[in-house]
């Protein structure tokens, strides 16, 4: 990715912002992240919009809707000569109580992610996931629960999830969480007792038996994870769906909680914008394209740089290390 | 159906195997017979379900779901029961129940294939994804939860306190639900009695030796030492018009052999390598080499099929070289030393007339120099390697360290370009991990051969990297890439196929180094290779 003069930037995830630019046109919050994780120099200027504010640049106008992924990720709105192209960056469309939910923007061009493009990818209720972690607590009481999550975005909903479930215990951090989840909670984000993990030694292995802590997925096989002793190792992603994968990154307990559309979000999304051409990126786009064929929509993949073709949890752990911690 | 789906997901994820020995003892001793009978046989992959096949269970769901999205789903996840698990679509269901595993399993083994076609169907749409999961699992064989038959047999074994040799010896006799099992091992019963000459008798197995430790500490006095045949391993119980054949699995494989068991006579377990040759003319004296062996390839035309063909029997008639007695005439001959059961096995062979066996030749050496020169002539024969056995060892069951060794002759080497890769299944589900790789014909590259093992986990990472970063083309399932990486390719000979564009086959290719540093230009030729076909 090169910097450029002026960049729209969807959210603030590291493969869809970075610093360098010269000016960053996003929402407000996105722009707060941004800033939060890279610096208040990471550009030279920023131009912040709220949500449905048109913005305009030369002759197309361009606005920014809820995209329902992360707190401030929005869908680029882009009109010119009556023709509306809306790019999603990364969504979901069901409830979050973390972020603004997504919304339907009708367009001709629809340019949609495809991180679960495939119909094995169908996210259970987010409930059913925290009732795992609860029966877990519950069966292994002595145990500290270690969940991986990313820092951005995944791990506030996971907090949140777990407050609206009524869970009111302190809920521990790993360094790299705590700037966004202070940020979260300027935004206003109910996110209870939060403390960062400062224990150690012995009194490490001691004192979170039966907590639950949360820390990036790269975190989960390092001496700081092993300095709990016997911890429940989990994870929060949407990948944890096959068995196999979570098993061999060695968890106990893997749970389905993905900040990305599944099969049939995608789906269903892809034929209420209204859009008779589709362009397809990030992820498994094979799937989808043959879809919205099926469906006699236009479809085709539209490759971009910087992201790899089999985006897997691996990279999303790679993009951890790469944050300051 | 509940209980068996958590306990298999608490196995698959996992890594420790105390923790998996305590989920299974907790469940044998928490559920009832017979469904936990069914549930030990699965993990045995003991199994049978003959109505259903993952074949036809595979054809049912493309039907419903979509074949093209069922592939590409199928490709990603790598496990069929998982694919189908996730894709199914649910239905609002949820009031009924599904049968108990013991229901299931009956129920498809009396009905019809199209009507237990359709009874998987419902049941598919009644259960949770996690049950669906298990379900099929069950259904197909093949569980891949990190548990072997003899895993699952130690659990037995912990649960109920009981010896796992104990087991073992009567395993064979028994079948599922094991009803006579578990009440031997719940005190209700007295233990099964099995006639040994109906059942196969688990192997004993040898160790690789590390001829630069091994060697020191042991005194080539006490060891005796044979030729190790390129054949397979079998057990032959004969037993008149009953004789049977095993595989070292325990298959039984004596419909596909009917020139070895026809004319036996005698009543006798025996131990010793099948292989496909021609008697020797004039006839040799004595009990020794009294067939020449043909290749191993030639005998894996006689291999996995359903009927003999008459010409194979003509042009590539099988016999058994013996080198072991386990029972003679229904006497258990297993605790006796080795060179007693040898005496044993001569003076049986001498006195009943076997047309298509042979005794396996006792190699005399004084030290281990010796046996490397003998080793290293046998080599240059096409001889595998030498068996080096403790001459008092008793016949033990499975693979105890110390009495047994194997010693190969060296594997032959070649640098070869790797051309093509595909994912993997089970565990290596996601990872690029089963490798074509080729050699030079003039300009161009030839594949010789495929290799899916001999690199570790964290190698197996950076070539899965590596493949990602250097696809240049993809066809489904499978990479190609660029020609750039060099893999040391071991393996054990070399023969003619027609099959191969390159028109050579590799036995046993494994990956032996990755030549991370040599250029594609210098890797090796098919002339080398061709060099090497004995």
């Amino acid at each position: 990715m090169r910097p450029q003069k002026k960049a729209f930037i969807t959210h603030a995830h590291a493969d869809h912002a970075r610093a360098g630019h010269e000016t960053v046109v996003a929402t407000p919050q996105t722009i707060a992240i941004m800033k939060s994780r890279y610096g208040e120099n990471c550009a030279k200027k920023f131009e912040a919009v709220s949500y449905h504010t048109p913005y305009q640049d030369g002759a197309v106008t361009i606005s920014f809707h809820p995209a329902g992924h992360v707190l401030g990720s929005a869908q680029i709105r882009l009109e010119y000569n009556k023709e509306v192209i809306v790019v999603t960056g990364d969504y979901k469309t069901i409830p979050d109580p973390s972020c603004a939910a997504f919304e339907i923007v009708p367009c001709d061009i629809f340019v949609t992610e495809a991180t679960f493009g495939l119909p094995v990818f169908k996210h259970p209720a987010p409930q059913t996931q925290i009732n795992k972690l609860f029966y877990s607590l519950k069966i292994n009481p002595q145990r500290p629960h270690l969940i991986g999550a990313y820092a951005l975005g995944k791990a506030q909903r996971l907090i949140a999830l777990l407050r609206d479930a009524g869970y009111n215990k302190t809920i521990y951090l790993h360094g790299a969480m705590v700037d966004l989840c202070h940020l979260y909670k300027q935004e206003g984000i109910d996110l209870g007792v939060l403390e960062k993990v400062d224990a150690r030694g012995n009194e490490k292995k001691e004192r979170y038996k039966g907590d639950i802590i949360i820390a990036p997925p790269s975190a989960l096989q390092s001496s700081w994870a092993r300095g709990f002793g016997d911890p429940v190792l989990g994870m929060a992603s949407g990948w944890m769906h096959v068995k196999q994968r979570a098993k061999q990154r060695g968890l106990e307990l893997p749970l389905i909680l993905s900040d990305h559309a599944d099969w049939n979000e995608l789906t269903q999304t892809i034929l209420k914008t209204g859009a008779k051409e589709i362009w397809v990126t990030h992820g498994r786009e094979d799937a989808l394209i043959y879809f919205c064929q099926q469906h006699g929509l236009t479809a085709k993949p539209l490759s971009i740089i910087g992201r790899s073709d089999d985006d897997d949890e691996d990279y999303l752990s790679d993009r951890d290390k790469k944050e300051p911690a | 159906m509940k209980q068996f789906a958590q306990l298999l997901e608490r196995l698959v994820l996992t890594p420790s195997r105390n923790k998996k020995i305590d989920y299974m003892a907790d469940y044998f001793r928490t559920s009832q017979s017979p469904d936990r009978g069914y549930v030990l046989a699965a993990l045995c992959s003991e199994l049978d379900i003959k109505n259903i096949k993952s074949g036809i269970i595979k054809k049912m769901v493309m039907k419903q779901c979509d074949e093209f999205l069922f592939k590409l789903s199928y490709d990603y996840v790598g496990d069929l029961a998982e694919t189908i698990s996730l894709m199914w679509e649910e239905t609002d269901n949820t009031a009924k129940q599904l049968p108990t595993i013991t229901a299931i399993i009956q129920t498809l083994n009396e009905t019809p294939k199209t009507d237990a076609l359709k009874m998987v169907e419902e049941w598919l749409n009644i259960a949770t994804p996690n049950e669906r999961w298990a379900l099929i699992k069950l259904i197909t064989g093949g569980l891949r939860v990190g548990v072997s038959a003899r895993l699952a047999k130690t659990f037995l074994s912990h649960a109920f306190d009981t010896p796992l040799e104990e087991i073992e010896k009567i395993w064979h006799g028994l079948k599922p639900p094991y009803k006579n099992l578990f009440d031997w091992l719940e005190g209700a019963a007295e233990k099964p009695v099995i006639d040994p000459s109906e059942v196969f008798h688990p192997m004993m197995l040898s160790h690789p030796i590390d001829k630069n430790k091994d060697f020191i500490k042991l005194n080539p006095d006490e060891f005796s030492a044979e030729w190790k045949w390129d054949g397979i391993r079998v057990q032959l119980n004969l037993n008149g018009d009953n004789s049977k054949i095993f595989s070292r699995t325990g298959d039984d494989i004596s419909h596909s052999f009917p020139d070895i068991i026809e004319n036996s006579s005698g009543k006798a377990i025996l131990d010793g390598e099948l292989l496909v040759g021609e008697a020797n003319e004039p006839a040799r004296e004595g009990l020794e080499n009294r067939f020449t062996p043909y290749s191993f390839n030639d005998l894996q035309q006689r291999l996995n099929r359903k009927t003999v063909v008459k010409k194979h029997l003509k042009e590539l008639p099988a016999y058994i070289r013996v080198y072991d007695i386990l029972f003679l005439d229904g006497t258990d001959l297993r605790d006796l030393p080795l060179i007693e059961r040898q005496q044993k096995l001569s003076h049986f062979l001498t006195h009943n007339k076997n047309p298509r066996l042979d005794l396996s030749t006792t190699l005399p050496f004084k030290t281990w120099q010796e046996l490397a020169q003998k080793r290293e002539e046998g080599a240059h024969k096409g001889i595998e390697g030498v068996m080096i056995k403790l001459k008092t060892s008793p016949y033990i069951a499975g693979r105890p360290k110390g009495p047994w060794f194997k010693w190969k002759r060296d594997p032959l080497l070649a640098d070869a370009i790797l051309m093509y890769a595909q994912r993997g299944h089970g565990k290596r589900s996601s990872f690029y991990s089963d490798y074509t790789f080729g050699v030079w014909r003039g300009n161009e590259i030839v594949p010789i051969g495929k290799a899916y093992f001999g690199f570790t986990d964290a190698e197996l990472k950076q070539i899965d990297k590596w493949v990602r970063k250097n696809t240049i083309q993809k066809f489904g399932p499978v990479r190609e890439v660029s020609k750039d990486l060099v893999f040391e390719v071991a393996f054990d000979s070399v023969h003619k196929s027609n099959r191969h564009k390159s028109g050579l086959a590799l036995r046993f290719p494994r990956i032996h180094r990755i030549r991370w540093d040599k250029p594609a230009q210098e890797a090796d030729h098919i002339e080398m290779v061709e060099k090497l076909i004995e």
